[in-house]
């Protein structure tokens, strides 16, 4: 096992493990016959960082989880995970130091907590299992609950279980899978304090989700897959990047000639009229050329309502991409 | 990394806890047996002193028999199909376990209590043979090939049940079609025994042995075949792929 691990070590940074990243993904694809799941997506994340993994129904992501699981197998490209290639004879290795909390939890109804998280302890080969399931079970507040039986919980519990049960192995990488998706605003408030909470003991982990506010909150990146990677960044910067900056403008009558008002403007790069009336002027700084466009609308003789910059919130940014590739496939 | 008892106890102790509280398998598990033992109980008794003792006595043995080999076919059906349903498969197949480890947690948990069910019964039988029974009846069915038969073929009827059954439940998308099946599976093996007993192949002691020993290749060739058939991906997507 060290060997390999040396090996793979080696290969990925030459100072240790500490800095080679704990997901290298180079190239992967995923078919199913002749069904795409994801293809040719390449990112890092590093030791400590919260990745998010963002994109709709059908996007790939469950497959991803699953590849680098170890569950199925890439039909092509690399990775390696936790510091070890992703071969087929590997896969024990990196399960040992990974855990996965799937889509639906997956507990066994009829055992108690403790008794699921003593059969995963078990699976784990864990040392200690008792004061393991204890500190599991404390971190997401369960111990009064150790007792019952996992089918008389409710949804937003059996959730916290699953996340104790994959907590228990202390994972290089933890996987969690669409974690809140399913859970009322409460109990998904819960998840996401759960996450910050091991975020900063400095768990690395791999969110899939495909609810933008929460990859904005809970990750240090996200990256947006739709099959194909589309983005990757923080939260902020990616904000930035698909940022096409506007004026926005309102005027109180709809302008006689717009174009002969805003062609001549330097800072301005087009316009178009919205369907509500007003005006949206591609701008590369809000700032600089606002003055400028109040000057030519008073020049011009029209009622200006309001100059103001448009915000595009990452939601905009986000049901862009996917409406472009939903486009894209009904072409 | 090399095959973990800790893995495979931990599949075997959740398994036998989660069959506990069951309601169809504790049913299934109780209601069957007892009519495997009813049967030749009543035939026993209803065997005339003057008839053909010998093979008359054998066939009672014969129900004892459908007992480790239907047993554990419904056990062994549920055992991947059932967590697959329940989802539940797939957190386990994210652990370090090796499918080797799995399946033979799974088939351990369908073997013990079959056999303890079973010898269990056969226990009983022989009691109530013993003590209520014809005496001449009651020699005959104490016959040391029938007492070898069945000490031998249970454990050999019950392996191959269980491997039949893994490998139709990995491969179902549901678990009733897969017991039926399961239940289905198990009864080639069981015609031998019959005709063993039927004495329509003479059972003497180097024939059951060789029987046995066939039983027992079938088993091993069983237990490769489940194992190389079923890689974690299979396991996880059954028969979608
Ligand atoms: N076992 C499978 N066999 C065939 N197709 C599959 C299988 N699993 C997933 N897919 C397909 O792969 C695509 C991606 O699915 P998935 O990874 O579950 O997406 P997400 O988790 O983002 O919703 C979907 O089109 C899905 O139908
Ligand atoms: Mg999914």
């Amino acid at each position: 096992m060290t060997s390999a691990n040396e090996a793979a070590t080696d290969l990925l940074a030459p100072g240790g493990k500490r800095e080679a990243p704990a997901l290298v993904v180079d190239h992967l694809t995923k078919r199913f016959g002749p069904r795409v799941a994801f293809s040719d997506v390449s990112f890092d994340v590093a030791y400590g960082e919260v990745f998010g993994f963002l994109g709709p129904n059908g996007a790939g992501k469950t497959t991803t989880v699953r590849t680098l699981g170890t569950l199925i197998a890439p039909t092509s490209g690399r990775a390696s995970v936790a510091g070890i290639p992703l071969t087929p004879r590997n896969g024990q290795q990196i399960r040992a130091r990974i855990s996965i909390m799937p889509e639906s939890p997956g507990l066994y109804l009829r055992l108690t907590v403790a008794e699921n998280l003593r059969c995963f302890a078990g699976l784990y080969e864990l040392a200690d299992a008792g004061g393991r399931i204890e500190r599991a079970l404390k971190a997401v507040n369960l111990t009064e609950r150790a007792n019952d039986p996992c089918g008389s919980l409710s949804k937003g519990l059996r959730q916290r279980v699953a996340l104790a049960r994959a907590i228990l192995n202390e994972p290089a990488v933890l996987f969690l899978d669409e974690p809140t998706s399913g859970l009322d605003p409460v109990a998904a408030r819960e998840v996401h304090e759960l996450i910050t909470s091991l975020r900063a003991r400095g768990v690395t982990i791999f969110l899939t989700t495909h609810r933008l506010e929460e990859a904005e909150r809970l990750c240090d990146r996200v990256a947006i897959l739709n099959t194909t990677l589309r983005l990757i960044g923080r939260p902020d910067e990616l904000r930035e990047q698909l940022f096409t900056r506007n004026l926005e403008v309102r005027t109180h009558a709809p302008l006689p000639d717009p174009g002969r008002v805003f062609a001549g403007l330097k800072d301005v790069e087009s316009w178009q009229q919205t369907p509500s009336g007003s005006y949206l002027l591609a701008v590369t700084d809000p700032d600089a050329a606002a003055p400028g466009v109040a000057r030519a609308l008073v020049g011009s003789d029209a009622d200006v309502l309001s100059i103001a910059e448009s915000r595009h919130s990452l939601e905009d940014v986000y049901l862009e991409l996917i409406d472009e590739d939903v486009e894209a496939k009904r072409r | 990394m090399k095959f973990s008892w800790t893995r495979v106890r931990a599949i075997f102790h959740k398994e036998l806890r989660d069959y506990r509280r069951n309601r169809f398998i504790v049913y299934t598990m109780g209601v069957l047996p007892l009519i495997f033992i009813t049967i030749p109980i009543i035939e026993i008794f209803a065997i005339p002193a003057s008839a053909q003792l010998s093979t008359r006595a054998g066939l009672p043995l014969l129900y004892l028999l459908i007992i480790p080999a239907i047993v554990p076919s419904t056990l062994a059906a549920y055992s991947v199909v059932g967590e697959r349903e329940q989802g539940t498969l797939e957190p386990v197949l994210a652990t370090p376990i090796s499918r080797e480890e799995f399946l033979v947690g799974k088939a351990l948990a369908a073997l013990v209590p079959t056999l303890g069910i079973a010898y269990l019964l056969f226990g009983i039988f022989f009691a109530v043979v013993a003590l209520f029974a014809n005496s001449v009846v009651a020699s005959a069915v104490f016959d040391r090939s029938h007492l070898l038969v069945l000490l031998l073929f249970t454990p050999l009827l019950a392996g191959w049940s269980i491997w039949v059954g893994i490998a139709i439940s990995a491969r179902s998308s549901d678990v009733r079609a897969a017991q039926q099946l399961g239940v289905f599976a198990s009864v080639p093996p069981l015609a031998v025994v019959v005709l063993m007993s039927l004495k329509v192949i003479d059972p003497t002691l180097a024939l059951a042995l060789g029987l046995a020993a066939v039983l027992l290749v079938f088993d091993g060739i069983g237990w490769r075949a489940v194992a190389a058939m079923f890689d974690r991906e299979r396991l996880m997507t059954g028969a979608r792929r």
